[in-house]
Parts: C-alpha cells; structure tokens; sequence
C-alpha cells in the first residue's frame, strides 16, 4: 500500500487517488497525425525503477499530481500538482510569498 | 501416553473449571488452558487423522505451527474448520470435533488407506487417472480426470466449512504509530519498553493471549517477577498492547496487517463487539520479535500421536501443568532440550535423552547429571513404535557417516529437537531473501533499507537474556533513527549455545521401509521428496508444487526445511545452494469474514438516493439499482404485473404525458473564459456558436476514438454552461474533464465542478408536456413553443418561487422537457407538476418505461456504449464534425475503425411478432448458429408503439447488410433460440416530428 504526500491535503493513502499513467507522455496536437497519437497512446514503456507517473486525488481534493515512483519498490521520490499554475503557487507559499 | 495434570503450578486457575464438549463427549479443564492442553490432560491421544493416508494424529506441538491437533470448533453456521487446538483458548461449553475420519477419529475407516500407502506417493492421482488411454474407459483421459477430481477432492479435505451465511459481524480499523513490535517475547517487551521509555507511541502486538512469549514456558520464579515488571513498565509508558492479534503480514511503506480475535475465546459474545477486527496499521519502523520456532527431525513414524516438539512438552508442564508423559524420550541434537528435560524429570517424569552429538560439554552433562537423566550421546530415534500411539522407538547410534540400529526403548513420550528456526515470515514478506547460517543451521534474515528491524531469537539469538539485550539494542536503534534519545548498545552475537548443533534432518537406515514425514499437514514424505528429485524436479519450486510440501495450512513451517535439506542431499549440494521457498502473507490463515469486514449486504457498496426518492416511494415506486442509485423502475397500479405497468407508462407518455426522475444523470458545471474552447475540443460535433439560451447533444470520445459519453450541454451565459452525461458514465467523465485542463490543457482558464449533487430534475415527456409545465412555471409565456423551441434552454421560477432550469430535449421521442431545480425543492416540484400531470391523465414512469422509449427511438446508453464502439458503429458517424478538431479524431480514422463489416447498431424483431427474445443473446447467420455469431443483443422491450418485442443490439456490417434475412438470436442456457430480423433502430418516428413539434 501506497502513500502518496498530496501538497494540497498531507500524506494519505493511495485508496483516496486513482492512478492516471505515464507522466511523461507528450500527447501530439490535436490535428497531429494518427501514427503520432498511435505512438502516444499504444507504445508505451514498461520502466523498471524512477517513473513519472499522473495520480488524480479523487477521494481528496480532485487535484492531478505528478508522482515520481519506483515501480520495484513503492519508493516515492517526489510529489507536485500537475498544473504549472498550482506548482507555482505552492512554491510561492512555502517561500513565504503571498499566495 | 500417560498424561498427568499436575497438583501445583501452572497458569491455569484450578478454581474455574470449564467443560467442552469434544467429538460428543463432555470433558473438563482450567480457565487458562488451550483446548490442547485441556484434552492432553484429559488424555485423548488421537485427536485427527492425517489428509491422504488417515494416520492417527495428537498434538505436536503448542504453538501455530500445529499440524496434528486441526480440529473444527463450533456447529452450525459458526463451524470453523482446521483450527489449530493449541491456538484455541478453552471457554465454557466449547464445541470441537475431529475432522477427516468416519466414523471417528479414534477409529476411521479411511485408515486402510495407509496399507496402500506405497502408491499413494507423490503425484499419485495426477499419473493415474489423468492420462488413462481413451480405449479402456471409452472416454478421453482428461474428461475422466474432470469425473475423478471430485470425488478425489471430496476424499481429501480437512475439515468442512459451514455452508451457511456467517451470522458473525466483522470490523476494519487503521492505526498509526512510530513503533510497531512483533511479538511480546523478552526480545519484543524490552524493545517496546526502550522506544516507550523515548517517547515514541509504541504498539505491541501478540498472538498469544498472554504477553511474554517464550517466558511463559519457563518456570523459574526470578523470570516471572521480571516478565510483569516490564509489562507494568510497558502499561505505565503508554504502550499500546494488543493480545490475541496475530501481524500476519507485512506490506509496503510500513502497512503492518493485525488481526485481532476479539471474542473466539468468550463462551458467550457481547452483540456489541465484533467477532475479529482487521487492522491497517501504518508505523514508522517496525520490530520483527516473532522467535523461532523448533522443527523436528525425520525418521520412521516420527508423525504418531505421543510425538512432539521439545519445546511443546515443556509448555505444557510450566504453562499448563500438563505433565505429558511418564516415560519420556528426548532426542536432540542441539542444547535447547537440556533444560526442558530437566524441568520434566524434575515433575517426576522419568527422561531419557538421546544426543545426536558424541561430545558435549560439561555443562549439559552437569545439567542432565544433577536432573537424574539418563543420557546417551551419538544417539538419534530411527523409528517410532506402537499404535494408534507411540509406547516405544527403536534408537539409532552413530555409524560412519550414517547410523545403526541399536538398541529399543520403552516411552510413553517422545520430545524432538531438531534445531531451531528463527520466524523469519514477516521479513520474506517484503521479499527479503533469507541467508543460510550453517553454523546456527537455519536461516536468517539479513537487513534490509526498509525500516524494519529484527530482534531476539527471530534473529538467529538463542538465550533468554542476550533476548533481552538485542531488545534493548534495537530499541535504542529504532529510537535513534526517530530522532530520539536512548543509549546505543551492542547487539549480541548470533547463536550463543554452548555445544554447536549438530544438524540432522533425518535418520534414515538401508532397508528399513516406513514412512518418515516431513510435512504432517500434507502427508508428504522423506520419499516423496526423494522421488520429485528422482523424476527430474529440481528447483524447490517445483519440489513444492509436485509433492505439495509446505502448501498446507501452515505454510511449510513444520516442513520446508527438513524438505530443503532432504533435497540439497539428494542433488549433491548444500542447503544454501536449493533455495528456500518465499513465505507469503498471512502468517497464519485469515477468516474471509475479517478481509470483508463489514462491506457486506446493503454495505457492500455505497447507495445513493435521489432527493425524490421518498416522494417517489410515496407514489407507489417500486425501486432498481442503476449503478449505486436507487431508481423508480415502474409505477405499478394496484393489480399489476411489471409488465403491464411499464407498457401502460409508455402508452401513457406517449399518449399524453409522463414524469421521471432523472436526477442520476452526471451534471457538470463548466465555467469560465475558456469553457467554449473546452467543450468544442471534447466534442467531436462543433460548439463553438452555440447561442447563449440553446443545448446541443454532443459525443466524446477517449484519445484512441472510440465513444467515452454522450450527452446534453445547455449554454446558460457566454461563460457558463451545464453540461449532463450518462448515469454511468458522470464520474469519469468529470475525471477526465479534470484531467485534460490540469495535466494537457493548462493554459485554457476553466473551472469543472460537479453539481450531480445540487440539481435534482425530472422529464416532462409527451403530448400534453407544455401544458403541464406552463400551469407550474410563474410566468407561462415563457413556454410558448416560439419563445421556446426545440433544444431551447431557459432559466425561470416555478409557482412558489422556485428556481429552475428547463431545456426542451428529448430521450423518449415525444415532445419533453427536462426540468432542474436544486435538490431540495425536488419534492416541492413533484408536488406541482404530478396534480398537472393528472389532469391529462398523465403518469409517472420509471427505468423500465424509460427504457422502452428510448429503445424504440434507437437511443444508445451505458448498455451500447461500452467502451469497444466508434462513433460509426453507434451511427453517429455525423456528429463527428470532419472541419473541426476534437479528442480522438485521428483514432476514429483508424483503418480498423471505419471497416464496413464492424458491428453497427441495429433494431432487431422477432419474425413471429408473438415471440420474446433476450438482451445477451447472440446473433447468428441462420446457417451457422456457433461461435461468436455476427453480433449481439444489448438491450429489449415490448414495444407498445409497435405492438410487438424489440431490441438494439450490434451486427457486423450494419441493417443494410442484413435487411431481408433472417437471423438466429442463439441464447442457449436460457430462451433457446428465436428467429430474428435486423432493422433500422430509428424504429419509432424516424422523422422527429413527435419531437420538434
């Protein structure tokens, strides 16, 4: 079991989120061409170790992270919200700016 | 066997006696005994029959490990079966029987089985009755197997488990704290007792019923005094100390599994506690102080009731005043037993001690000198004798490298020691890999990174008092680590006998036939592991699987590593070099009421109620689930079938007007500068100049173009919009709204929010639905087909004041209109629209007229759209907007995708109109009703518009491809099959004029 340190709500269990997928993906425009929304969505990689990955706080406060984690051991190295404008607000907050 | 009770000493109270009832005869013992040792002082020698050759079988053992004395404990829908008597504490009027016997343990017919037991050996019934030749038996050897398996697993199991609900109600509960120990031996009390002493929040936990552990077995005054010093310590610290509750496993990020038995040992349960609580407990660091456990050795008969581990005898002579035997053999091989043999000759027994090692020390001589014990080094058991129980063994002494009879010897008790094994289960359960100490012979966890930690005999540590100090030890680590304070000490050295062990896994002389076990539970044999090696099996995996040793209910405690040695000898090799097999959780077995605690019945799963439901309950609704919501599924009048109810709804609406609550539909609000560009990226159909006041269905679909949802969006300001999804879709669809604006759409300024909860709504369907909400609205001009066409939306106010949003769509082809309030004015809107509604002899309806309706009218919901259909094969191929960009617009251009022959929706009727058919049912070319037909029913009704049944479904190629022909609608295990046509699934006003009108 799995506990993933929401910056928004602390450190809850892993039951309360649901897990999105790879982090990493850049998904293509949306008038990109089929074989690059085929290799975005269906080639995928399997990584053994450190993976980004994208976690929903569903049962919290609904907010998509950024977990990086160790697929072999459960180890988390870092938590951050998904959206760039929340990041920035949390590192403007814990740097005693105003939020 | 001629157990005693003894007059004095003990932890039983002689005050309280307790009857039980065993196998129908009432019996006696002490508060303070485990059913063990209440029937060993009882003298009942055979107390089970083994699983495959019905050998007699008595106590082994006092602990968990308990692989003779698995009785079933309590009847009828209470019958627990395999329970461990050694774990079972007594209570007035227990009820145990024995199991695996008939007529009786103490005389089983099933015994002839072990005059056969040559050919029961290892893989016995898989070589004989799976690869039978088919001319003998006229049939395949496969489906022989599939005749014979029933009958074979019926002649194996232990015990049989109650066929009726468990009546017994179960807990789950989280704890968290920074130090969790395992075990309340002198190892786990002092390391609870130095983190409490810190000022950690400390948790104990002990399976036993007594804290202690092995100090409960010793009788010496000194130890007692100083084992309820430290738990008065530990009680004055603020330890959390739970009895009765077994960590039976150990998980990531510190998750500890406990399970507590809070009433199996009460006669009589208070209703309000529950029978077993299952524990999450989340700590910081973790003290495995779990022991070892003693293992036995191999040899002829080692398994017949009277035999038992050395450890075993001594807990019931200073736990339970059971003095076991009279005439008392105790076979070793290491110093352990010295002092048990001891404290038996000391309760008067007489003891003779067999030594496996030539040389021992003067300081084991001097323990069995001054004890009166009569010893004999180089000497081990070869074979147990006498039956049902044992009454004498045959010795072996030393010979070469192997042994020799010698001589036999009367006893009424044999007591073995073949070494210890430190409980290294918690650890391999976060997949730590054991290291062989050969020096010790067991195996014993290294560190690991985790924060969990190993103390007293569990890490290889043998003394009581080199216990307490690896307690101390690691305690003051566990603090460190926390950031406390406390005094580092020395962690003792590993082992700490005087005489090392000799280890001897079994004795065994050429030519002498019987049977040696290593895994009682499973009647697995010193043969048995010798034949998987002879018949290519190597790797004890695979060792494991062929003979089935260690699979038992005690997870190859008793056996793996008498099996691991015996096939390490066998290959040629050492025991480090065969492995050992990975102890997985639970330690020991959990009841399944205990995982589901109380997620059972209506509890199984949240329930959600619209604000309606009880105005709809005062209508007479009878209720369905529509996923976790309780839905009005028809409207009975006195009299009537569901049938007729539903039909007459759908006349009714169709006739003249209808109401339905439709509050389970997902809503969303969907705000902000942006909200436009949003819904015109998640659409494939264009909603970039829908008019402020207007609601347009719309299709979305997943990244890789197949249909997620459908729905109606309404566009109440230039930034504000509400959109509804399906019922079974809402969650997701807000899941995925989310995570396109926080993760891939950043920069689009939009706020999603789930108001499912706020807006309760009702259709308003039918002819005569203008009528009825134009008498509720305030102001009636606003209904007015001008001012309100077709996919109009308006905000407005109900009679009273009511706030409410309307839009004119329509689900069941007729002229309707949903109509939104906030959830708590739902049953003030019902009590305006239903009087309306009547006075057009109007009704309301529920999930199953609604169904009809939209079935009729070719509508896709949940049923259709289940994730494996395109927007082309719902034949909605138009709303997909080719000018425009949406998700999933390059996939759904997929060649697969836009082949002609993919199933498409369809209506489908039955030839004969008078005919029935089922949603599920298969649709079949006429000529080749098999496999998986040309496609499938989702969805039926009878149609009162048409008059007959109908249904949509999907078929490959679509109506066009099939107009004219007559399909087979296989549905095997229920109807049969019923003859078919495909149709257009627009089968009710293909035109839209009911609706637009």
């Amino acid at each position: 079991m799995i506990i993933i340190n929401c910056p928004f709500c602390g450190p809850r269990d892993h039951s309360e989120f649901g897990y999105g997928g790879d982090a990493s993906i850049d998904y293509p425009a949306l008038d990109a061409p089929m074989d690059e929304w085929h290799d975005a969505i269906f080639l995928r990689e399997n990584i053994c170790g450190m993976q980004a990955e994208t976690w929903h706080h569903v049962n919290g406060c609904r907010m998509w992270l950024i977990v990086e984690r160790d697929t072999m051991t459960h180890e988390i190295k870092s938590v951050r919200p998904a959206h760039g404008g929340n990041a920035a607000v949390l590192e403007n907050v814990a740097e005693g700016g105003e939020s | 066997m001629s157990a005693q009770r003894l007059q004095s000493g003990g932890r039983i109270d002689r005050q309280q006696r307790i009857e039980f009832n065993w196998d129908g005869r009432s019996l006696r013992g002490y508060a303070g005994d485990s059913l063990a040792s209440a029937l060993l002082a009882s003298n009942e020698t055979v107390l089970g029959r083994s699983f495959k050759y019905h050998r007699p079988r008595g106590i082994m053992s006092a602990g968990v490990e308990e692989s003779g004395a698995m009785v079933t404990i309590g009847r009828g829908a209470r019958r627990d079966p395999n329970v461990k008597a050694t774990m079972q504490e007594l209570y007035q009027g227990l009820h145990a029987s024995g199991q695996n016997a008939w007529p009786n343990v103490r005389y089983d017919v099933g015994a002839v089985n072990s005059l056969f037991g040559r050919f029961f050996a290892a893989g016995f019934y898989y070589k004989t009755f799976m690869g039978l030749p088919p001319f003998e038996w006229g049939s395949k050897g496969t489906g022989l197997w599939m005749k014979y398996e029933k009958i074979i697993r019926k002649a194996a199991g232990m015990g049989a488990a109650s066929r009726e609900p468990d009546p017994d109600v179960y807990d789950h509960a989280h704890g968290f704290c920074d130090v969790l120990v395992v075990g309340s031996g002198p190892a786990g009390l002092q390391a609870a007792l130095t983190a409490a002493k810190a000022g950690m929040e400390v948790w104990l936990v002990e399976q036993d019923c007594l804290l202690g552990g092995d100090l409960l077995n010793l009788a010496d005054e000194k130890t007692e005094k100083k084992r309820l010093e430290l738990i008065a310590e530990l009680e004055q610290a603020g330890v959390r100390m739970m009895t009765r509750t077994t960590a039976f496993g150990l998980y990531d990020n510190g998750i500890a599994g406990l399970l507590e038995r809070v009433t199996d040992h009460l006669a009589a349960a208070p209703a309000h506690l529950p029978r077993q609580r299952f524990w999450t407990l989340r700590a910081r660091h973790t003290i495995v102080a779990s022991g070892a456990m003693e293992r036995g050795m191999a040899f002829g008969n080692n398994d017949r009731p009277g035999i038992m581990n050395v450890a075993a005898g001594r807990t019931y002579l200073n736990r339970y005043a059971v003095r076991a035997g009279q005439q008392v053999v105790v076979a070793t091989n290491n110093d352990s037993a010295y002092d048990s043999a001891a404290d038996l000759a000391a309760a008067g027994a007489k003891v003779c001690l067999l030594d496996a090692r030539t040389r021992i020390g003067s300081n084991m001589l001097d323990i069995a000198g001054a004890a009166n014990i009569s010893l004999h080094t180089g000497s081990v058991p070869l074979n147990a004798r006498g039956l049902p129980a044992v009454n004498g063994i045959d010795v072996a002494a030393a010979a070469g490298d192997g042994w020799a009879f010698e001589s036999r010897l009367n006893c009424d008790l044999l007591l073995v020691s073949g070494g210890w094994s430190p409980v290294v289960h918690l650890m391999s359960h976060r997949g730590v890999k054991p290291v062989w100490d050969a020096e010790q012979a067991c195996f014993i966890a290294p560190p690991i990174e985790e924060p969990i930690h190993v103390a007293g005999s569990a890490a290889g540590i043998w003394n009581t008092d080199a216990c307490f100090d690896s307690g101390k030890s690691v305690g003051a680590r566990v603090v460190k680590a926390l950031g406390g304070k406390a005094r580092a000490r020395a962690m003792p050295e590993v082992g700490g006998w005087a005489n090392p062990i000799r280890p001897v896994y079994e004795v065994r002389v050429d030519g002498r036939k019987t049977k040696a076990i290593v895994d009682p539970q499973h009647d697995v044999t010193a043969d048995d592991v010798r034949l998987a090696h002879r018949e290519g099996f190597v790797s004890v995996e695979h060792l494991k699987r062929y003979t089935t040793l260690g699979m038992a209910t005690d997870g190859g405690k008793v056996g793996n590593i008498i099996g691991l040695a015996l096939m390490a000898e066998a290959i040629g090799t050492e025991i480090p070099n065969v492995g050992t097999t990975t102890f997985r959780p639970p330690y020991t077995p959990v009841a399944i009421g205990a995982l589901k605690g109380r997620n059972v019945d209506e509890h199984f799963r949240p329930l959600r109620r619209t604000p309606m439901h009880d105005w709809n309950l005062q209508q007479g609704a009878t209720m369905t689930m529509a996923g976790l919501w309780h839905r009005p599924w028809y409207f009975a009048r006195s009299g009537e079938t569901i049938n007729e109810a539903y039909v007459r709804e759908t006349e009714t609406t169709r006739a003249t007007v209808g109401l339905c609550d439709v509050t389970s539909l997902g809503k969303i609000a969907i705000q902000g500068p942006d909200a436009t560009e949003l819904l015109n990226r998640v659409y494939t159909n264009p909603f970039a100049k829908l008019p402020i006041g207007k609601a347009r269905y719309g299709i979305m679909l997943r990244d890789d173009g197949m249909v997620m949802d459908d729905g109606t969006t309404w566009r109440l300001s230039e930034t504000d919009y509400f959109m509804t999804t399906t019922t079974a879709h809402a969650a997701k669809v807000m899941v995925w709204l989310e995570e396109l604006l926080q993760t891939r759409w950043q920069d689009l300024r939009v706020h999603v929010t789930s108001v499912s909860e706020q807006w309760a709504g009702s259709a308003v369907a039918g002819p005569k639905a203008r009528e009825v909400l134009s008498a509720c609205v305030e102001d009636a001009d606003v209904m007015s087909s001008d001012n309100f066409p077709f996919m109009g939306v308006i905000e407005t106010t109900l009679k009273g004041g009511i706030p409410c949003r309307i839009a004119r769509i329509s689900f069941s082809g007729e002229l309707a209109y949903e109509a939104y309030v906030p959830s708590d004015y739902a049953p003030a809107m019902m009590d305006l629209l239903w009087p309306e509604a009547q006075k057009h002899d109007g009704c309301l309806y529920g999930l199953e007229a609604l169904g009809a309706m939209r079935i009729e009218k070719g509508h896709v919901t949940g049923a259709e759209l289940d994730g494996r259909v395109s927007i082309d094969d719902a034949g909605l191929g138009k709303m997909a907007n080719p000018d425009k960009l949406f998700i999933g617009k390059a996939m759904r251009n997929r060649p697969e995708l836009l082949r002609e022959d993919r199933p498409r929706l369809v209506g489908i009727k039955p030839v004969d109109t008078g005919q029935t058919f089922n949603a599920g049912s298969i649709l079949c070319a006429s000529n080749k009703v098999s496999g998986l037909g040309e496609g499938w029913i989702t969805a039926v009704t009878h149609s009162p518009a048409m008059g007959h049944w109908i249904g949509i479904g999907f078929i490959a190629g679509g109506h066009q491809a099939w107009e004219g022909k007559t399909l087979v609608a296989a549905d095997p295990v229920r109807k049969g099959n019923i003859n078919v046509e495909i149709i257009s699934p627009h089968m009710y006003d293909p035109s839209g004029e009911k609706m637009y009108g």
